[in-house]
């Protein structure tokens, strides 16, 4: 049995994970900025699958805290995923520099704080897995969503960065490249649904991902061939098209 | 934050594909969102997993209860349950057969959640044993029109409970339940199937076997001459450990795994007459007089056989199917066989066919069940058929009968007054508890209710 803690807990992909993580025995702590929201959630995990189960107060947006709010938790997790994201308006953050900011802080600042504290605590016990969240937004600047893309761009460095460092030392880092998935973030957005995956799907790509010790994986597998096709598009042609 | 999208609607139906609106979709994580979202409905209705066949939870704005569907707490040694209306029977099974707990009622599909298996007080293959899905639910808490939630039970607020179950989400919308779970010893079935050479065969049949458990006929509607009625009876009992075959007795409560195919197109129209309706009916016969006799089998293939196959009703084909179901009280067979002459005479062929004997119905003013025999048909949509339907409410309305709600669309209001004598009592409730018209269906408004 393994400790999880699943960080933007009210967050449909890091609920859906933890109930795949309960369901094959472990233990799963959600944070989230208002735990009271996840009473629920926590009471049908323990029911479901008869194991324990408990949230915890976390706000991603204070990262000068991240490093106190890592110590004192009970245990060292085994599993630490950061599932926190905010998609944001992208007309609202072309004027206003607080949407910015809070686009940038949640999905890449406030992910390097928290799980820099994580690998702290992983490094001295020798082992563990870090999963974050990026996004395939984050291959490509869209007009649609390019500040999100562009904090996503960070966060997916990040994670490469990070996993170079801890190459053998029994730490794993992993990250996830979701395309669609239909989650409140997406709520009112026409996908294409052979390309729109469910929060459980999506949960259970990551889970196999942990179980094979993958290191970068789109969800749905799909994605990685749609994204080099969108990649590889010369960018005088790319600036005119609107996808 | 409420998640609903103003503007945004999708083509929604039934399980029957017939009709066919255009709606808005609002969905709920918790209470606030969901009074959020009733403050702005004028007229619309919460909806489970769509397995109503007809216009019951359909209309130009339904609330959805899929995100709030999460098991609250079970007492392992009473076998309360206490969860929210979005859970499913399926999501039931997988987590408490295991621990062996089974629903107490389950219908013929395990894709509706608890919520619609409420609000329509659904019944099972145990009613005449067991009553149905309301008589099982300890106590609910319903939000209605204005937002205001009722804790309500069937001692407490018995008004507002009664409205709640059977009431088709007309009264409120209902959040969660306490509900009975029954201990099992085993996920299978011990299994008899018997065949049946006409209606009266099959109707004593069914009284010799009221102290089994379980029981259904599955009837040949298209038989004529004195082989009316023909039918094949399959009844069963919940299998103790030591009945089982030897290899599932060391864990007697683990489902064997089921293969689950999907019905890969939408039949072609010209494939659905009488004679492939002929066709399907002689070779089910057939094969099911080999199966004939006691056998032990795992629960899925016996209470949701159409389960293992995904998207069964494209069978019907591009105009959907209509679904229809009556109960004649007891005593009135005569009606019955009457009903079933005019089928196999008729224009419009049945596919499948299923015939139950109920035990007595509650007190609720819209639960369908009442004490006498129910026929279930499902007919491709045909222009033909809606006359006939037509004539089938007037017998069954006139032997004091009635038709299934969640199955229906398309029940005249003249026709429903008839068959529900307690409408106007319901009406009445409603309009304490939703004074404003925030719930309404195609249904109901085509109904008058």
């Amino acid at each position: 049995m393994a400790h999880v803690l699943i960080l933007g807990g009210r967050s449909d992909i890091g609920l859906a994970f933890a109930h795949i993580c309960a369901h094959n025995g472990h233990e799963v702590c959600l944070a989230a900025r208002r735990p009271e929201r996840l009473a629920d959630d926590v009471r049908d995990i323990a029911t479901r699958y008869q194991v324990h189960a408990e949230t915890r107060e976390f706000d991603a947006e204070d990262s000068g805290g991240h490093a106190d709010w890592f110590n004192q938790l009970d245990q060292t997790p085994d599993i630490v995923l950061y599932a926190a994201g905010y998609l944001g308006d992208v007309e609202q953050a072309t004027k206003d520099n607080a949407e910015l900011e809070r686009i940038m802080q949640v999905n890449a600042r406030g992910a390097m704080t928290i799980l820099e504290a994580a690998v702290r605590a992983m490094e001295h016990r020798g082992s563990g897995t870090i999963i974050g969240i990026s996004s395939v937004a984050g291959e490509r600047g869209r007009k649609s969503n390019y500040h999100y893309g562009a904090a996503k761009a960070a966060l997916t460095t990040f994670l490469s960065g990070l996993r170079n460092r801890l190459s053998g030392t029994g730490i794993h880092v992993i990250t996830v490249k979701p395309g669609f998935v239909a989650t409140r973030m997406l709520q009112g957005m026409q996908t294409p649904a052979a390309l729109t995956a469910t929060p459980e799907r999506c949960a259970a790509d990551m889970y196999r991902a942990v179980q094979r010790g993958r290191d970068v994986v789109y969800s749905t597998w799909h994605w990685r061939y749609v994204m080099a096709v969108i990649r590889n598009i010369p960018e005088r042609l790319f600036k005119k098209m609107s996808i | 934050m409420s998640t609903d999208q103003a503007g945004k609607t999708t083509a929604l139906s039934g399980w029957g594909r017939f009709p066919v609106v255009e709606a808005r979709e609002s969905t709920f994580a918790d209470e606030s969102e969901l009074r959020t979202i009733l403050q702005e409905m004028n007229g619309g209705i919460a909806r489970g997993l769509g397995r109503a066949y007809g216009d019951s939870a359909l209309a130009g704005h339904v609330v959805s209860t899929r995100l709030y569907r999460r098991m609250l707490s079970f007492d392992g040694t009473s076998g309360l349950l206490h969860a929210q209306s979005g859970v499913s029977i399926a999501d039931l099974l997988k987590v408490f057969v295991p621990r062996g707990w089974f629903p107490p009622v389950v219908p013929g599909t395990k894709y509706v959640t608890l919520g619609g298996a409420a609000a329509a007080d659904i019944h099972g293959k145990n009613h005449h044993a067991d009553s149905s899905f309301g008589a099982h639910i300890r106590g609910l808490r319903l939000m209605d029109g204005q937002g205001n939630i009722i804790d309500c039970s069937a001692n407490d607020r018995e008004d507002v409970f009664n409205s709640a179950v059977g009431g088709m989400g007309l009264a409120g919308v209902i959040l969660d339940m306490t509900l009975q779970m029954q201990k099992v010893e085993s996920a299978w079935i011990t299994q008899h199937i018997e065949l049946l050479p006409d209606l009266d065969a099959v109707i004593k049949a069914f009284e010799r076997n009221a102290q089994t458990r379980y029981s259904v006929a599955w009837i040949d509607c298209l038989a004529r001459g004195n082989k009316t009625g023909r039918s094949v009876l399959i009844t069963g009992e919940h299998a103790q450990p030591d009945e089982l075959p030897r290899a599932a007795q060391a864990r007697p409560l683990a489902s064997p795994p089921t293969r689950r195919l999907a019905f890969p197109f939408t039949m072609p129209a010209f494939m659905l007459n009488r004679i492939s309706a002929t066709l399907f009916n002689s070779l089910y016969f057939r094969l099911n007089s080999m199966k004939r006799g006691r056998s032990v089998v795992p629960y899925e293939p016996f209470f949701f056989p159409l389960d293992g196959i995904h998207n069964w009703n494209r069978a019907y084909g591009p105009q959907g199917f209509l679904q229809y179901q009556f109960v004649l009280p007891r005593g009135e067979e005569d009606a019955l066989r009457l009903i079933i002459e005019r089928i196999s005479t008729s224009d419009s062929a049945p596919f499948l066919t299923v015939l139950k004997l109920f035990g007595p119905g509650r007190k609720t003013p819209l639960s369908f069940p009442l004490e006498g025999f129910t026929l279930a048909l499902d007919f491709p949509r045909q222009p033909a058929l809606f006359g006939l339907l037509d004539e089938l409410d007037q017998i069954t309305a006139q032997h004091g009968g009635r038709v299934y709600l969640c199955k229906d669309a398309r029940l005249s209001a003249h026709n429903f007054r008839h068959m529900y004598p307690e409408h106007a009592a319901f009406a009445a409730r409603r309009r304490v508890l939703d004074p404003n018209g925030t719930f309404n269906s195609l249904q109901s408004q085509r109904l008058g209710l």
